[in-house]
């Protein structure tokens, strides 16, 4: 499997999120430049957290016109996987690869900490591998992640079971005390109604290291190695 | 005529800040009279800011050899330590006080920008930052008003940059209502054959400025930086740059890409005095000189005057000298990351100065003149003890009475806004970026944070309890060393070295100076009983408003080393049935402490009890013990005392202690004193002789005095608390003042 992570200028979940997938996963592993056009035969896309272009305008809002972009929306309509992680996931629902808008928190403020989140479904590779009723410790980092969707498209994505992760307290359960942005439905992660299209704001890549003695994350991408169909 | 002229020039300068001696100088190095750009140059230059004028005497005091030191203070941007394995850190800690207290989110967020850029300037990638603040009264709108400021300014800017904020200090006094301090640190890791350096040589090397354009922002920075604030100082508005982390970002990069190319002769950013500091430092650390073109150096406004180009302290700009003939390489770089530049000149042999525009000279001084060690000015300034100091070692423990109820004053204490969890500030803060961090999920006295590239790791706090340099500048300023040095052996790390954070009043008060002279000895003392050399930092001077001086506050930033990543230390307590052991010596003592400060409002008394020898022995046992694999969790005495020290370790995994007053001491010294050289420990029972028996014949203190339940915190007996109603005070009392109505 080789995984293909976008660098977008002012992003800096890259080095990390390619530093998991390398040293902790062991996969191969491709940087893809902002400017370039070519997807280097990638399998699987991941747009990493940081701050792309600024994020002057709006989270994500310029980073989706960027020239490797256009392909990664072209690979991810030929069904090739796409995975955003926090500014990542901003990007993907701002090139309407995945539905709804990340808000800026309840609070008004940045949150940086550590959450729970349960998968919501076992129907994607994302997730399949997840145990459904475990809590797993992830930490967040964001001041625009309060999931939204207009009624009829919030409907529709959790009809469709698009709904990946939700937020919730260490003993799994989903409660508004546990919800750390506002989001809708407490959501923390949601995918395409193909189902190869993943955002998720909670970096799972943050738990994956044996050092930082949270290593939660790596179920995430276990999952993924191990239900990908190449 | 003339002597009008003369008159005039003379006007000028003293309205820059320039003394009139200072001018005269100026006239002697020159050999003629200067003209306006060159008089705002050296008025730049020379502010107390760029010069250290009123300092540097007495910062040559300070030790600053160690067999690990690749650059000495003031050499570099920035210190340089080796670690060992080819890899070395870079880190210092600076001030932005000023612009803080008039803009504070724009303040502070450059504050974190210029840091970083010393830090990435000497070819370092940051991999960590921490911060120390400083405010008035917390229940005041304006307190208030500028905590979020500054919080969500270095959030916004440290967060966007991308490099994690691990820890930090933040202290409430009435002294800094006016004036509050915000210092920014930063640490950063270089292979030590990919060092950069601050220097210019080699004639007919082109000299690239790139980065942000230059604006009018920040114009006189440096000299409103050197003077006190007044009501006034909103009209400084303009002296306040503007930061921008993602061009920031793109800086870094292009940096240490430009850098890793081997053609790179010498780099520095643009902070205070921008364009001419760094044409200055770098040209005489080279003993060379410079022709720059300033018609050539991108621009924000049109028609910015040879002045305002400059000494503008646009953020996000950096100076290249780059080896000729690998122009186009450089360019390459610079142009992949869109970051805009311009070749402005060149690097001459003249030793001079020479700035063009449109083909004219506008000014031409010699290069060394201008610097700090070269032709700036040095003055010994007179001191003399405050009447203060004299009257607050007067006090004694007996003028207090003992309160009846001592858990009213343990409540008292965790929602005091000093001692109460920081929660709401740092949280605003990425503290995990970068995957490095390894105090997350494991807390403890000071920032743990892996260097990936090698098997070690960083440790690093920052530490001054200035309510305790204000009593007694020389020990309260040995404490803040020694703090700090306790902080990383606490969580299993070796001081290595120090960088300082000197802020203070006015210089010209005899008074303060006295604090700053006081500081200096107290500091010089403990480094070198600690063998962590001073690798450089800033002074700070005219933090004082119509209200007086604030507390004499040199922070200190302190670098440990973790050569064992087995030997990371906690400070949380693990398990119910844990034996707690107080190591140190305990004394009668309350002096400066949180307790009689705030619980019975004495604010005269002398710094708490501290003896660097006894300090010294306690780091030596914890550190032994911690290797022998003897504790569960290590936890310093600070600030509220015991209590607080074991709440705090109580605290974290929702666990309790019983434990027993010692019947030596007053039960509220022995609680709630602040006297320095303890650690609480915890140890596991089946390790109770084995512990015991290393701790015979060390020569340092230990006591069982209870250990680890559930749930409750038991003192002599008395049921005082739960474990929730302690976090509830103490996570509560800041989000009860900051998000109030």
């Amino acid at each position: 499997m080789k995984f293909g992570v976008v660098v977008f200028p002012g992003s800096n979940c890259d080095e990390d999120m390619i530093y998991t997938l390398r040293h902790v996963m062991g996969q191969k592993v491709v940087k893809l430049w902002h400017k370039d056009t070519d997807l280097q035969g990638v399998d699987f896309v991941v747009l990493p957290g940081g701050f792309s272009y600024g994020d002057y305008l709006r989270a994500g809002a310029i980073a989706r016109f960027s020239p490797i972009m256009q392909e990664v929306i072209r690979h991810a309509k030929r069904g090739g996987y796409v995975m955003g992680i926090c500014n990542g996931f901003q990007i993907l629902t701002e090139s309407g690869l995945l539905e709804g808008a990340l808000l800026r928190n309840l609070n008004q403020r940045y949150i940086c900490k550590n959450v729970y989140i349960k998968p919501a479904t076992q129907n994607t590779i994302l997730t399949a591998g997840l145990s459904q009723k475990k809590a797993y410790k992830i930490p967040i980092a964001h001041g625009e992640g309060r999931f939204y969707a207009p009624k009829d498209m919030l409907k529709s994505i959790r009809d469709n079971d698009q709904i990946l992760f939700q937020y919730c307290d260490a003993q799994g359960k989903v409660s508004e005390e546990a919800n750390p942005n506002g989001s809708l439905l407490n959501i923390a992660g949601i995918c395409n109604k193909e189902r190869n299209v993943f955002g998720m704001m909670p970096h799972p890549e943050r738990a994956a290291d044996e050092l930082l003695k949270n290593t939660d994350g790596r179920a995430f991408f276990e999952s993924i190695l191990e239900h990908v169909a190449v | 005529m003339a002597t009008q002229t003369e008159d005039k020039l003379l006007n000028i300068a003293l309205q820059l800040g320039l003394l009139e001696e200072e001018y005269h100088r100026i006239v002697e190095i020159l050999g003629r009279k200067p003209n306006f750009t060159e008089l705002s140059c050296y008025a730049a230059m020379w502010s107390e800011h760029c010069s250290y004028k009123n300092s540097i005497v007495w910062l040559k005091k300070l030790p600053k050899d160690s067999p690990r030191m690749l650059a000495k203070a003031g050499e570099e941007n920035a210190g340089l330590v080796d670690i060992g394995g080819g890899w070395a850190v870079s880190f210092k800690i600076e001030s932005h006080n000023h612009p803080s207290a008039i803009e504070p989110y724009q303040g502070a967020a450059t504050g974190v920008g210029g840091i970083n850029r010393d830090v990435f300037s000497m070819g370092a990638r940051p991999i960590a930052q921490l911060n120390s603040l400083r405010f008035g009264d917390i229940s005041t709108p304006k307190t208030q008003r500028l905590l979020r400021g500054v919080v969500k300014g270095i959030g916004d800017y440290g967060n966007a940059f991308g490099i994690p904020t691990v820890g930090g200090e933040i202290f409430f006094d009435k002294c800094y209502q006016t004036n509050p301090l915000v210092n920014a640190f930063s640490a950063g890791v270089v292979r030590t054959d990919r060092v950069a350096k601050a220097i210019a040589k080699g004639k007919g090397n082109p000299v690239y400025i790139f980065g942000s354009a230059t604006g009018r922002d920040g114009i006189h920075g440096a000299s409103f930086a050197s003077k006190e604030i007044t009501k006034d100082s909103e009209k400084d508005l303009p002296a306040v740059q503007v930061g921008d982390p993602f061009m920031e970002k793109l800086l870094l990069e292009a940096t240490l890409e430009a850098i890793a190319t081997g053609h790179v002769i010498g780099v520095q950013d643009m902070g205070a005095a921008g364009v001419i500091c760094s044409t200055a430092e770098m040209s005489a650390r080279g003993e060379s000189g410079m022709d720059i073109h300033l018609d050539k150096v991108p621009t924000r406004q049109e028609g910015m005057q040879p002045f305002e180009i400059l000494i503008s302290e646009s953020q996000e700009r950096m100076l290249m000298v780059v080896k000729k003939g690998k122009e186009k390489e450089i360019e390459k770089i610079f142009d992949k990351w869109d970051v805009a530049y311009a070749k402005i000149g060149e690097v001459t042999d003249s030793k001079e100065l020479r700035f063009f525009m449109k083909g004219d000279v506008v000014a031409k001084m010699p290069a060394e003149s201008l610097v700090l060690g070269g032709g700036a000015p040095v003055y010994y300034r007179e001191y003399k003890e405050p009447a203060y100091f004299q009257e607050y070692k007067k006090f004694h423990i007996s003028q207090v009475k003992e309160p009846r109820n001592l858990k009213k004053v343990a409540r008292f204490l965790l929602q005091q806004p000093n001692i109460a969890s920081k929660r709401w500030v740092y949280e605003q803060y990425d503290s995990m970026v970068g995957t490095a961090n390894q105090s997350t999920n494991a807390p403890s006295d000071a920032a743990v944070v892996a260097v990936k590239e090698t098997d070690k790791s960083i440790v690093i706090t920052v530490d001054c309890n200035s309510r305790y340099v204000h009593a007694d500048p020389e020990q309260g300023t040995a404490i803040a060393v020694a703090e700090a040095a306790r902080n990383i052996v606490c969580s299993g790390g070796e001081p290595i070295a120090i960088t300082n954070c000197l802020n203070f009043g006015n210089p010209y008060n005899p008074e303060v100076y006295w604090q700053f002279v006081h500081a200096i000895l107290g500091m010089k003392k403990a480094c070198e009983r600690f063998e962590t050399p001073v690798t450089g930092g800033n002074v700070s001077f005219y933090n004082q408003s119509e209200e007086g001086p604030v507390f004499p506050t040199p922070t200190i930033g302190m670098l440990g080393l973790l050569e064992n990543r087995a030997w990371q230390m906690t400070l949380d307590f693990k398990k119910a049935g844990d034996l707690i052991y107080l190591i140190g010596s305990p004394k009668n003592c309350i002096s400066s402490s949180e307790y009689l400060y705030a619980y019975h409002g004495v604010e005269a008394s002398p710094a708490p009890f501290f003896h660097l020898d006894e300090e010294w022995e306690v780091q030596q046992v914890i550190k032994q013990l911690i290797r022998a694999g003897l504790l569960r969790s290590a936890h310093d005495v600070s600030d509220g005392g015991l209590f607080v020290t074991l709440a705090e370790s109580a605290m974290p995994r929702g666990l309790g202690f019983r434990i027993r007053t010692d019947k030596r001491f007053r039960r509220d010294a022995y609680l709630f004193g602040e006297s320095q050289s303890r650690v609480v420990v915890s140890v596991k029972p089946t390790h109770q002789k084995k512990f015991e028996k290393f701790m015979e014949g060390k020569g340092v203190e230990y006591r069982l005095i209870g250990e680890v339940i559930k749930e409750h915190f038991i003192v002599d007996k008395d049921k005082w608390m739960e474990v929730h109603e302690a976090q509830e005070l103490y996570e509560g009392a800041l989000p009860r003042y900051m998000e109030q109505g």
